[in-house]
């Protein structure tokens, strides 16, 4: 089983918040608590989310493969999602993220051979006014208004976290 | 700057904790409400303020809350739309991280204007920060009374759950959304039924965006007519609009509807004039759906009029000459600012967010971005600049939801404002200032 039993309280809460018969509306909470756990969603984790939810491992798979923040391969301890789109394009992202690529030495979606870091930009975070931005979960704090003086910081104290 | 109803106590300590903001006047509208007034008269109240819904289409709220299906022995949800994704949009975020009782307060007086016992917040999940502050702060107004069963000893009971998506644009479209909170993939649903009649769990449902519900406390506190009386005409009130760009001053500013456009551009009060004193190129006005307008046309209408933030005002001239408020998202090029590469990184993020349910728009946002993309790396073909026009006409008006619409709008007036600037990079490649930067992986389904 995916989940631990202080989770499986948790996740009994967040049933409790849709009306009788309606369950399946926690899928995208659990999801999250899922990936939180194990970093990404292997099969047999959806399969206990689909268990867990008492719905069809099916449900689980289109909803997850549909919306962007679920990884369904391997990844980085770190996650670094980036925005690319428009307005932080204005403020320099485009160089940024090649800059990233470069000292980290991978493309996006790959993983570093330390096995910290992947590279996955994502569409506008709605930090347009703060740009350029990017964001780490499974807390998705905002790293705003970043320069690559600050994306070195960033690495190296990810880095020295281990 | 105008009057502040949203962002007036803002900056007061402490405000995001419930006794700071209950000491600066907060949850007042819903001792008002409940214990003053029937659902029907704070749906009255919200008429006469005129209050459009600040989520991008402007539609009337009063009018949109009279139309739910009250009669009907179902359950009535009030969902709040915290999705912001739309680009250059970036205000509901800062509403809510700052000061969240506002929404929260909205959420209870606008519940029970429906009649609604259970509500949502869906907020994207990208904001899980802001998902974590809303739920501290709703467990602060569980503990004073002001939710959960017989609030303040009313009678009335109401429970608030926040929801958190998981990265997708289009579940900001209201019916998608519904389908997402349901725990499905986020595919807009047919009209009619309309969400009114039947919308979450097929029961009468309204969907607001943050900011609308934000205004309700102040329009029940001060009456409907004392809101209507800011602003000009049909867009009476404030507008939160969030500025980027090449701005100096990026950020969230609440306006009074009407300010000049060029005094927002310029004033120190709002985006203090363009770095290095550049000169201004174009502007997108309402978020990235909205038609952008070179310099010309953004600050003065086709006649000659000067252009002011309203809804009436930007969409004047209609998409030959016009553009629209839209969500408020207001994005500033500068003269140094690529159109075409902008275009091309626009569409790029509609093809990606197409849920790829109706085939103009998955297909179509698909070519759009694949023929920009050639044209911006040297590629590109006079017939190109006409094929993107004939593609986004055949989008235009053939999906299910409008988010065809707002990947079709961009381009096609990007290409009637700025036509020379895509047959430029068709006949002189090199001369894109930014091509150095190249940075493009398709969008892939
Ligand atoms: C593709 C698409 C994305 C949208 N995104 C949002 C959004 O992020 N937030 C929002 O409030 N409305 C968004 N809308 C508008 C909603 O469908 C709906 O009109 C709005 O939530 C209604 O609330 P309002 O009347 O208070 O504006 C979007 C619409 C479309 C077509």
């Amino acid at each position: 089983m995916a989940f631990s039993a202080e989770r499986l309280e948790q996740i009994k809460e967040i049933k409790n918040r849709y009306p009788a018969g309606k369950h399946k509306s926690a899928l995208l909470p659990v999801l999250h608590l899922a990936q939180a756990d194990h970093g990404w969603l292997p099969i047999d984790v959806m399969n206990d989310v689909a268990e867990v939810l008492d719905i069809h491992p099916i449900e689980v798979y289109e909803v997850a493969t549909f919306y962007t923040m679920f990884h369904l391969k391997p990844v980085g301890k770190y996650v670094l999602e980036i925005c690319r789109t428009g307005p932080c394009c204005l403020v320099g992202a485009e160089s940024l993220i090649q800059y990233l690529k470069n000292k980290l030495n991978v493309e996006e979606g790959e993983v570093t051979a330390d096995g910290l870091f992947t590279i996955k930009p994502v569409e506008c975070l709605a930090s347009c006014g703060t740009g350029p931005v990017l964001q780490i979960g499974p807390d998705y704090i905002y790293k705003e208004n970043l320069t690559e003086e600050k994306l070195d910081q960033l690495i190296e104290s990810l880095r020295a976290k281990g | 700057m105008g009057k502040q109803i949203l962002l007036e106590h803002i900056n007061k300590p402490g405000i995001n904790t419930i006794d700071g903001y209950m000491k600066n006047g907060g949850y007042a509208s819903v001792e008002k409400a409940l214990k003053s007034m029937s659902p029907d008269q704070v749906v009255e109240e919200v008429k006469t303020s005129g209050l459009r819904g600040r989520g991008g289409a402007g539609f009337p709220t009063g009018m949109k809350w009279s139309f739910l299906d009250k009669k009907s022995n179902k359950p009535k949800y009030l969902v709040c739309n915290a999705d912001e994704s739309e680009p250059g949009t970036f205000k509901d975020r800062y509403l809510m991280e700052r000061i969240p009782h506002l929404l929260i307060e909205g959420m209870i007086t606008s519940s029970f204007a429906l009649t609604a016992n259970t509500s949502y917040i869906y907020v994207r999940g990208e904001m899980m920060y802001v998902i974590r502050i809303l739920e501290k702060a709703i467990a602060e107004a569980y503990a004073k009374g002001f939710l959960g069963k017989n609030i303040l000893g009313t009678g009335y009971d109401l429970d608030l759950y926040v929801h958190p998506g998981g990265g997708a644009y289009i579940c900001g479209e209201e019916t998608a959304l519904l389908e997402s909170l349901e725990g499905k993939r986020g595919n807009p649903r047919n009209k009619p039924p309309f969400p009114a009649v039947s919308g979450l769990y097929d029961s009468p449902t309204v969907v607001n965006n943050v900011e609308t519900i934000a205004a309700v406390p102040w329009i029940i506190n001060n009456g409907g007519a004392s809101y209507a009386a800011i602003g000009i005409g049909k867009s009476s009130g404030t507008k939160l609009i969030s500025a980027c760009g090449n701005i100096n001053k990026p950020g969230v500013y609440e306006i009074e509807l009407g300010v000049p456009v060029e005094e927002f551009i310029y004033s120190d009060q709002y985006c203090g004039g363009i770095p290095e004193n550049r000169e201004l190129k174009a502007v997108v006005a309402g978020g990235s759906s909205v038609p952008i307008l070179p310099k010309e046309l953004i600050l003065k209408t086709a006649n000659g009029e000067p252009r002011l933030m309203t809804y009436e005002s930007l969409s004047d001239g209609g998409f030959v000459s016009g553009t629209m408020l839209g969500s408020g998202g207001f994005i500033v090029f500068n003269d140094q600012a690529c159109i075409v590469r902008n275009l091309w990184n626009f569409t790029r993020f509609y093809h990606h967010e197409s849920c790829g349910q109706c085939s103009p728009c998955r297909e179509g946002t698909g070519w759009m971005e694949k023929v920009l993309h050639r044209i911006e790396h040297g590629h590109g073909k006079m017939t190109d600049i006409d094929l993107l026009v004939d593609v986004a006409k055949k989008i235009e008006g053939k999906t299910i939801c409008p988010l065809g619409e707002a990947a079709a709008w961009p381009v096609a007036s990007a290409i009637r404002h700025f036509r020379k600037e895509f047959e430029n990079h068709i006949l002189h490649p090199e001369s894109c200032s930014a091509k150095h930067l190249y940075f493009g992986t398709l969008a892939v389904h």
